[in-house]
């Protein structure tokens, strides 16, 4: 859904570009939260994962294809705010060195793809593992859900900006429709993607799964607690052990 | 129980997948237009599409230009992107991070600058 330089007039792609940029300069604050030595390393992963799932073009109808977004799989593998800031640098990366999706676009790019699909996809995502049974088979369930929604309401939301600011006279009811029609079908190859990613993630290392959370932490502390220290992952936070950071580097200098 | 993959065996096994993804197998990909694309065409607006900018990049439309063959240019564009974005999309998320506090006296000062003992 790559938007090419053109489509949306000046106006409406500097609006864009500056929903764009910040919603990203946010998300550089608010990561910080998501992003530790464990998780930002998977954050890099989870980027390059959705760059190169992206050149994987699947048909979806006769002539027609269509690619993995990756807004509702990066925001539930690494929170959604990591996830505008990984989907961010992939739509950079392919505007500037591969030509793929316009420089003037790249705020609409980013805009649709790295935002509408990360907010919608991670809210359906939160508001399906609240309904599943609670435990960890639930969540890439949850997230291939997300994944489904997120592809068709991107693509409307690419209908509305066209309706603001498109330069060319269309009927917009229907290319309201066949954005809709073949974007539900990429939506569903979406949430297969995207449930065996989660999927997979989870059955090797549930806890390096952002959106798993809620249902380690209980287990870990009452069943997994032992483990975690024999294996180093280190799953929980650890408390301070007590000594004073202050005085002990006034010690040492 | 049975023990789990270290982070870093996952994370290796993440990179080994996308370069293999970005860099084999979207030699087979569908090369039919994209859900857009298609839609514009058909709705008549195709047409107000300008080039790119960049599409004098050496990597334009995920080939390196002046490599011959389809399935190694298109493979080699496909390990470049995989790297780059791996490279900012990772530094920039490993700056942003929380750094662990300082646990002992030993770990505070190991991990400190040596701008106190100038």
């Amino acid at each position: 859904m790559h938007v090419p330089d053109g489509f949306l007039d000046a106006p409406t792609s500097v609006a864009t570009g500056v929903v764009a940029a910040t919603a990203v300069g946010i998300a550089l604050g608010r990561a910080r939260r998501e992003l530790d030595d464990r998780t930002a390393p998977m954050a890099g992963l989870v980027a390059a994962f959705v760059f190169a799932v992206q050149m994987l073009n699947f048909p979806v109808a006769a002539g027609t294809s269509g690619h993995l977004l990756g807004g509702a799989l990066a925001a539930v593998l690494v929170g959604p705010w990591t996830a505008v800031l990984c989907l961010s640098t992939v739509f950079i990366v392919q505007a500037l060195l591969f030509a793929d999706g316009g420089i003037t676009a790249l705020g609409t790019n980013i805009t649709l793809m790295g935002l509408v699909t990360v907010l919608v996809g991670y809210l359906v995502f939160l508001a399906a593992r609240a309904v599943l049974p609670k435990r960890l088979a639930s969540v890439p369930l949850a997230a291939g859900l997300g994944a489904l929604v997120s592809v068709p309401v991107a693509a409307l939301g690419f209908v509305g900006l066209y309706a603001v600011g498109g330069t060319t006279d269309v009927d917009l009811g229907l290319v309201a429709s066949a954005m809709l029609g073949v974007h539900t079908l990429i939506g569903i190859g979406e949430a297969v993607i995207t449930f065996l990613a989660v999927g997979s993630l989870v059955a090797v290392r549930p806890d390096l799964v952002h959106g798993a959370r809620p249902f380690l932490q209980r287990r870990e502390l009452t069943i997994l607690g032992p483990d975690d220290g024999l294996d180093g992952s280190g799953t929980l936070d650890e408390q301070g052990t007590g000594a004073e950071p202050s005085t002990s580097q006034e010690a040492s200098a | 129980m049975s023990r789990r993959p270290s982070l870093r065996w996952v994370a290796a096994g993440v990179l080994l997948l996308a370069l293999v993804l970005a860099g084999v197998v979207s030699y087979y990909a569908s090369s039919s237009p994209d859900g857009l694309e298609s839609v514009s065409s058909e709705q008549g607006f195709a047409d107000s599409a300008t080039t790119s900018s960049t599409s004098d990049s050496p990597l334009a439309g995920y080939g390196v230009s002046g490599v011959g063959d389809a399935r190694l240019s298109g493979g080699l564009a496909g390990v470049a992107g995989v790297v780059v974005v791996l490279v900012l999309a990772g530094g920039l998320t490993w700056a942003v991070r929380r750094r662990p506090r300082p646990e002992s006296a030993e770990d505070a000062s190991a991990t400190r600058e040596p701008a106190g003992s100038r």
